[in-house]
């Protein structure tokens, strides 16, 4: 549904998106991760055609942006970065107005409306202005904006931002249930919700893409990914830690304790790969040793090692 | 063609109910309507003159309009670039030219019907004595004309600036512009003091506001001063666009 290629973005001398492309289908969620800066909102504002970008190539649909502006953004749903509304209406003036632009009229816009609201937990709010919301509901009134032509194509900057735990609980679950059937792109910086929502991620730091994979994928390319700990009962935590060492998998082995005859060993893998061979060959081990083995647990990586090791834009510029 | 009229008049019946939904649009009739009462009876010797003519009435608007309409415009585009709203409202399926339609025209209407409501003086002319009523409702036409003008000058300089106060301040230096070079003391000047030919001062004169809304308070509607009129509200509102886009290309 979306299909983006070599997008650059220059801002005077400043390049805020240098050389992105990527594709997202239907039925696809994509998150957006990066450091603040990197250039996670510009790519979404070239893509939803607020901004035009200075190189590359946009197709929606099959609407080329540029081209075809008003065909592809017809498909898009688009919640802005600090999610924008006209303070001086009320939540269903802005949303009738929403769906009136969309070019629903009548029934259909009702019935558009009321869908949204119900979606988004608006009631209490319907007919209060704006102005007046609390943050996480001005969100949300944006949010139903993004949602309320049932688009094919979703684009969502930080749409958790500033909900409380149950919002945004609920919120994610509706970006997975609707990522079934759309394209959806979306940005966070709470890499949880990767986990929760997303079949794939992308990586941006300083306009360009360092990772993109689904989220195992990008966990396994963590340091941690693959480690194995081992807590044996009434053996020396020394004897295993020698013997655990000589495998020919492990790299490095630590002792994590030794308390009422329980040794506990962390043993990180020569290389990341997430099929537990190491914690089979301990288990062997384990076995032909006759250690009484109480846990076998493998890491599966952490993706905020991975985001930091990764995107170091900061570090390095102070070096 | 049937959708960017719907698209315009959706984008023009939230910016009439925004003016409503705040006290702007009472503030501004209500001083409106004082400012052409008190300049028609006190300044403009109404009564006094003796003549069943709406003269001294017109004759006040190019300069009520000069701080009123750029009080209603001046929020057009840099509340919306303000609030974001811009990002929105240029990512639906609409193009910048219906938006920038649709603002202009709810706000012009809004100015009309803030006219409208001068009718009382109307009565009062006709009760009092036989006016050309031809010549009235050509000085209404001219009015309107005058408001628009200045309304698509104050859209252009309201997508300049997020800040309401620096698109007020550079839409009154611009009216204010356009008035005086039409205006019998600087006119005057030219001749006297500087000496211009009558030539460039001609062609100065017909830039201004004022030479084109004689001819309305005249009674004769000419094509040339509609004309004029009409291509400073294309020449405006199509700035209008330009600036909006080169905002967006950052
Ligand atoms: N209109 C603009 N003019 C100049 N520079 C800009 C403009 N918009 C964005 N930038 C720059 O482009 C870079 C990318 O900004 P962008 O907003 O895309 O970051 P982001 O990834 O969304 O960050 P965040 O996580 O903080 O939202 C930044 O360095 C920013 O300063
Ligand atoms: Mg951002």
């Amino acid at each position: 549904m979306i299909k983006v290629q070599n997008l650059r973005k220059t801002f005077g001398p400043k390049v805020a998106v240098n050389g992105i492309s990527f594709n997202v289908d239907k039925g696809e969620v994509l998150g957006f991760l990066g450091p603040n800066g990197a250039g996670k909102s510009t790519t979404m504002r070239m893509v939803t055609g607020f901004i035009p970008p200075t190189a590359g190539k946009i197709t929606v649909g099959s609407f080329d942006i540029i081209e075809k502006p008003l065909e592809a953004k017809r498909l898009i749903g688009y919640l802005p970065e600090n999610a924008p509304s006209y303070t001086d209406m009320t939540v269903h003036g802005f949303l009738s107005f929403c769906a009136e632009i969309r070019g629903l009229r009548g029934d259909a816009k009702k019935k558009a409306v009321s869908r949204a609201v119900e979606m988004c937990f608006l009631e209490n709010v319907l007919y209060q202005s704006v102005e007046t919301l609390s943050k996480g509901y001005r969100h949300r009134t944006c949010f139903a904006q993004s949602i309320i032509h049932d688009p094919e194509v979703l684009i969502l900057d930080e749409p958790t931002d500033g909900l409380d735990p149950n919002q945004k609980h609920e919120i994610r679950t509706l970006i997975k249930r609707m990522g079934e059937k759309k394209a959806i792109i979306f940005s966070t910086h709470i890499l949880e919700e990767v986990d929760a929502v997303c079949s794939r991620a992308i990586i941006i730091d300083r306009g360009q893409i360092v990772a993109n994979g689904t989220p195992e994928e990008l966990r396994s390319k963590s340091q941690s990914s693959g480690a194995v700990t081992v807590s044996v009962q009434g053996s020396s935590s020394t004897l295993v830690a020698q013997q655990v060492g000589q495998l020919s998998l492990a790299r490095k082995v630590s002792i994590v304790s030794e308390t009422n005859g329980r040794a506990v060993v962390r043993v990180t893998a020569s290389e990341p790969s997430p099929d537990h061979d190491l914690a089979r060959s301990i288990a062997d081990l384990a076995r032909k040793e006759g250690w009484k083995l109480e846990e076998l647990h493998t890491e599966e990586g952490r993706l905020d090692e991975v985001f930091r090791s990764i995107t170091r834009s900061d570090v390095k510029e102070v070096k | 063609m049937n959708n960017s009229i719907g698209n315009i008049s959706a984008i023009a019946k939230r910016e009439l109910k925004g003016f409503f939904a705040s006290p702007v649009a009472y503030v501004f009739i209500v001083i409106f309507l004082l400012l052409s009462g008190f300049f028609t009876f006190m300044a403009g010797f109404f009564f006094e003159r003796g003549q069943a003519s709406l003269k001294p009435f017109f004759d006040w608007h190019p300069w009520i309009y000069l701080f009123l309409v750029p009080a209603v415009g001046m929020r057009l585009w840099s509340e919306e670039r303000r609030l974001g709203t811009m990002e929105l409202l240029l990512t639906m399926p609409i193009t910048t030219w219906q938006a920038i339609v649709g603002k202009f025209l709810a706000s012009w209407l809004f100015l009309g019907l803030a006219l409208f409501l001068t009718f009382p003086i109307i009565c009062t002319v006709n009760y009092l004595g036989t006016p050309d009523n031809g010549v009235i409702f050509c000085g209404y036409v001219g009015s309107l004309m005058v408001s628009g003008a200045y309304l698509a000058i104050t859209s252009m300089t309201s997508a300049m600036t997020r800040n309401q106060v620096i698109s007020f301040i550079i839409s009154v230096v611009i009216c204010l512009f356009l008035i005086l070079v039409g205006f019998p003391p600087v006119t005057n000047f030219l001749i006297n003091v500087l000496r211009a030919k009558s030539g460039v001062v001609e062609t100065i004169t017909s830039f201004s506001i004022i030479t084109h809304f004689d001819g309305f308070q005249k009674g004769i509607l000419d094509m040339r001063d509609i004309v004029f009129f009409l291509s400073v509200i294309v020449f405006s509102l199509f700035s209008t666009g330009v600036i909006i886009r080169s905002h967006r290309a950052g």
